[in-house]
């Protein structure tokens, strides 16, 4: 019924951008964890995922993001997240996401702090 | 005071496969275009009738697999409140003796899961639940 979510990666290491398009359910949460474990396998200690192609996201997929900033506060990284609907930003904080995982408003403010 | 006079009413039936929360989340867009909700309350709405949707198909264990889902449009002259009661005829659950969930547990936890009716309760302006061992309702209220 729903496409499955595209994802796309530009490397600029050690930092990553993650791309999304589409629906953040539990698919799609896979699909990124899968691209993200394999950034981190690749030494990329920074990820950020823009999710400007993103406009719903459910609990599932987002639980499968708490997966990731697991996966990242144990390797001493961090995963960020940049372009959010205000909704989804909402959650974010509603969920505690925000405490964990820094939240820019664009592309060129996280790159400018994360790549500090 | 929001008058209660029912202006829209939409029923839908879904079945509980994958991905059919969001033909919920589309009729809950147009009805709440139709009252000229923000985007933003828009969005909002949205995402809680998915999770809705998705806490009755994940948990419900629902011998017809079916959920039904009602849209209300209240108010008088205006739209002034949209009511989306959503009801299956599951196991039930307790609501009362459900722990919020903790971000900081949650990130050592084996399962991170559990977030559904905490995202309903910060999205939506009223919620109620009634479950029992017939099924449960979630009746949830959006101002305009």
């Amino acid at each position: 019924m729903t496409e499955m979510l595209k994802v796309t990666v530009d490397r600029r290491p050690p930092l990553a951008v993650i791309y999304t398009e589409g629906y953040i359910n539990n698919q799609g949460g896979e699909e990124i964890a899968r691209v993200a474990y394999d950034l981190i396998d690749g030494d990329h200690k920074t990820l950020l995922l823009n999710l400007k192609g993103t406009k719903i996201v459910n609990s599932i997929g987002i639980s499968i993001l708490i997966e990731i900033i697991e996966k990242m506060l144990e390797i001493d990284g961090q995963l960020a997240f940049c372009n959010l609907t205000p909704t989804i930003e909402k959650t974010f904080h509603i969920m505690g996401l925000a405490q964990y995982a820094k939240i820019f408003a664009d592309e060129e403010v996280a790159l400018g702090e994360l790549s500090d | 005071m929001v008058d209660s006079t029912v202006m829209r009413e939409v029923t839908l039936t879904l079945p509980m496969l994958p991905d059919m929360e969001i033909a919920a989340s589309k009729t809950a867009t147009a009805l709440a275009e139709f009252m000229e909700m923000s985007s933003d309350k828009i969005d909002e709405v949205r995402m809680a009738v998915v999770e809705a949707c998705i806490n009755s198909f994940e948990h419900s264990k629902a011998d017809d697999h079916k959920v039904e889902i009602r849209f209300e449009v209240l108010g008088n002259d205006d739209p002034e409140k949209l009511q989306i009661t959503i009801r299956d005829s599951g196991v039930g659950f307790a609501p009362d003796t459900l722990v919020r969930p903790n971000i900081e547990e949650k990130l050592k936890a084996a399962s991170k899961r559990g977030w559904g009716l905490t995202i309903i309760k910060g999205l939506m302006d009223e919620v109620d639940i009634h479950s029992g061992p017939n099924g449960t309702t979630v009746v949830m209220t959006k101002l305009r």
